[in-house]
């Protein structure tokens, strides 16, 4: 132990009572699940989860379910990005999913086009002036509509100190009415081509992938990651050493909106069409894709790797329920026992370590 | 006037009718180390919270550093050179040593407002060297700070004091929790501190523990300044004397 460079006095450093990386686990859950769908998969169905088995296509793997795992979890995996930094600053944020829908229908209704098939648009919102807009344009508006909703959160949140469930709680009742508001319930479609650019095929997984690099770098490398773990850890603390700690949540509360927002115009537009609807449970499942993740509810602890392992876990039961031909409802049942046992999971390592 | 580091006039705070701190005259010159002791409720705390601005005091003046102040936050006291350990940690459980160091003052390799790309190694390198000139050990410093015994945290929560301490140094009961071995080593950085002639104000319960450190002690009875004693001119039993009121019926000035 030769390494020991700083370590005297009869407080001796012990390697192996390092804490190992929480990602560790949630990687090693994720093999344990794939393994298992891979051996069920053989046994029942007769057909391997992951490996190609089709004779005229040659990969090794079955391309279509990957692309289908990773693909069904992007948009909310987007969602779960800005949530993790909610919880690990040790909020909570209940008002994605309605910000989803209410974003979706704003900003679709700046990016359709004015003629279908020759026929003026039988969805449109508003008149000529709103029609065949650039497509920067929806896209800042639905940006803007998920900042204030966030802001809205944040600054209630900061300088109410009513507590984050209460606060986004409100935002998601009030922002799901905004959404059926907006259009009285009708579907906003027909938009443009380069609006519905954003959402094709694998973009969702592309701008996912983007934004879980950019934020796992935000989270580890810069201040506003390291004052996010620290008012998570201790507010009072953060407090006394002089973050601004309302200043703070207000703009982890605006990163967490804006990042529906961005969900919203990629879901809007890989289905061409914005409903009052949509997003309904996504806040839970971004919750729970972080909490699988080893993000702990109290917070102070999680990443956003430990987030996008989550995420994959969540679409590898998904489509392994599919892959196994199970109902539909099965899956939110194990669904709902895998959060709880996640969360059941962090609660026993805190007890383990809680002795000091 | 020259020498004073710190002194306040006149200093008082009440909490609704329940007057904490009355009336403190006080005096801290450059470079003395003072205690400050009393029973429990005496207003020691009270005191301090007024001088780092985490209360706001109800009428009277501190002058630090030849200035009178009016700090509106902890923040703008420690950025006048004002350090404090609190009597409750203030430090974050997840986060490892260096960055409860440099919590709130990190360094940066490049500056973009909250996203600003912290300086990671100059911080950690930092660390290790104020561990070192405060003799605090730490098993590992990359661990956050959740793992370590309470009295290793308060090492860390000390050794951020003593290294960023610039003018003055407020420790709160810093040894209250701690053991043996570890309140040695905080009475260790005590005296460093008295070494490079930073001054102190500590409060402690720990009459051995004062008489052996400081140069003055201080004492508070029901929220005034009872006495001003010089460490070669008294003993534990003339100090218990005036906390517990036999001595000292009238308020001192120092």
């Amino acid at each position: 132990m030769s390494q020991v460079t700083h370590g005297l006095g009869g407080l001796k450093y012990d390697p192996a009572k390092r804490t190992r990386p929480q990602e560790l686990n949630v990687f090693v859950a994720l093999v344990l699940i794939v393994a298992t769908f891979e051996i069920l998969g053989r046994v029942l169905m007769g057909d391997s989860f992951l490996l190609n088995t089709r004779d005229n296509v040659d990969t090794l793997f079955n391309e279509q379910r990957l692309q289908i795992i990773v693909l069904q979890v992007s948009i909310v995996g987007i969602i779960a990005l800005g949530v993790t930094q909610v919880i690990i600053s040790g909020g909570i944020d209940l008002s994605s999913g309605s910000i989803v829908g209410a974003t979706a229908m704003i900003a679709m209704s700046f990016a359709q086009v004015a003629m279908v098939n020759g026929n003026p648009n039988p969805k449109a919102i508003f008149g000529d002036w709103a029609m065949d807009l650039p497509v920067i344009v929806p896209l800042l508006v639905g940006l803007g509509c998920g900042i204030l909703a966030g802001f809205v959160n944040g600054a209630l949140i900061a300088y109410t100190r009513i507590p984050p469930f209460i606060a986004t709680l409100g935002m998601m009742v009030t922002a799901r009415g905004l959404s059926k508001w907006w259009s009285k319930g009708n579907p906003i479609s027909f938009p443009t081509e380069s609006y519905a650019a954003i959402g094709k095929g694998m973009m969702p997984v592309v701008i996912f992938v983007v934004l879980a690099l950019l934020f796992h770098c935000i989270m580890t490398y810069t201040k506003y990651g390291k004052h996010c773990y620290a008012i998570g850890s201790n507010e009072q603390a953060a407090r006394m050493s002089g973050i601004n700690t309302e200043h703070h949540k207000v703009l982890v509360y605006v990163i967490a909106g804006a990042l529906a927002a961005l969900a919203a115009v990629v879901l809007s537009s890989k289905n061409l069409t914005a409903q009052a609807g949509m997003g309904v449970m996504y806040e839970l499942d971004a919750i729970a894709m972080a909490v699988i993740g080893g993000v702990s509810l109290q917070g102070g602890r999680g990443s956003i790797l430990g987030t996008c392992l989550g995420a994959l876990i969540f679409g590898v039961i998904i489509s392994g329920f599919t892959f196994l031909k199970l109902d539909a409802y099965y899956q939110e049942m194990v669904k709902g026992i895998i959060i709880v046992a996640a969360v059941v999971l962090d609660q026993w390592r805190q007890k383990g370590r809680a002795r000091g | 006037m020259d020498n004073i580091i710190l002194e306040t006039r006149g200093l008082t705070k009440r909490y609704g009718g329940v007057h904490a701190l009355e009336d403190a005259n006080f005096i801290l010159r450059k470079g003395e180390h003072v205690a400050v002791v009393g029973d429990n409720g005496a207003g020691k705390s009270t005191f301090v919270r007024q001088i780092t601005a985490v209360e706001q005091k109800t009428a009277g003046q501190i002058f630090f550093d030849g200035k009178e102040v009016n700090f509106e936050g902890p923040l703008q006291a420690r950025e006048a050179g004002i350090e404090t350990v609190f009597q409750t940690l203030a430090l974050a459980d997840d986060l490892d040593v260096p960055s409860n160091l440099f919590l709130g003052r990190e360094m940066f390799k490049f500056r973009f407002g909250p996203f600003s790309i912290l300086d990671r190694k100059a911080m950690r390198e930092r660390t290790l060297e104020a561990l070192k000139t405060t003799a605090v050990k730490i098993p590992n410093v990359d661990n956050p700070i959740r793992n370590m015994s309470g009295g290793q945290r308060q090492c860390v929560s000390i050794a951020r004091t003593a290294a960023f301490a610039s003018k003055l140094v407020i420790m709160d009961e810093p040894t209250a929790a701690l053991g043996v071995q570890e309140t040695a080593q905080v009475e260790n950085i005590i005296r460093g501190l008295k070494e490079r002639e930073v001054p102190l104000i500590l409060i402690s319960h720990n009459l051995r523990q004062v008489i052996d450190l400081v140069d003055r002690i201080v004492v508070f009875r029901r929220g005034r300044i009872v006495a001003s004693l010089n460490k070669d001119e008294t003993d534990g039993n003339d100090i218990v004397s005036y906390i517990t009121g036999v001595k000292g019926a009238e308020a001192a000035t120092v």
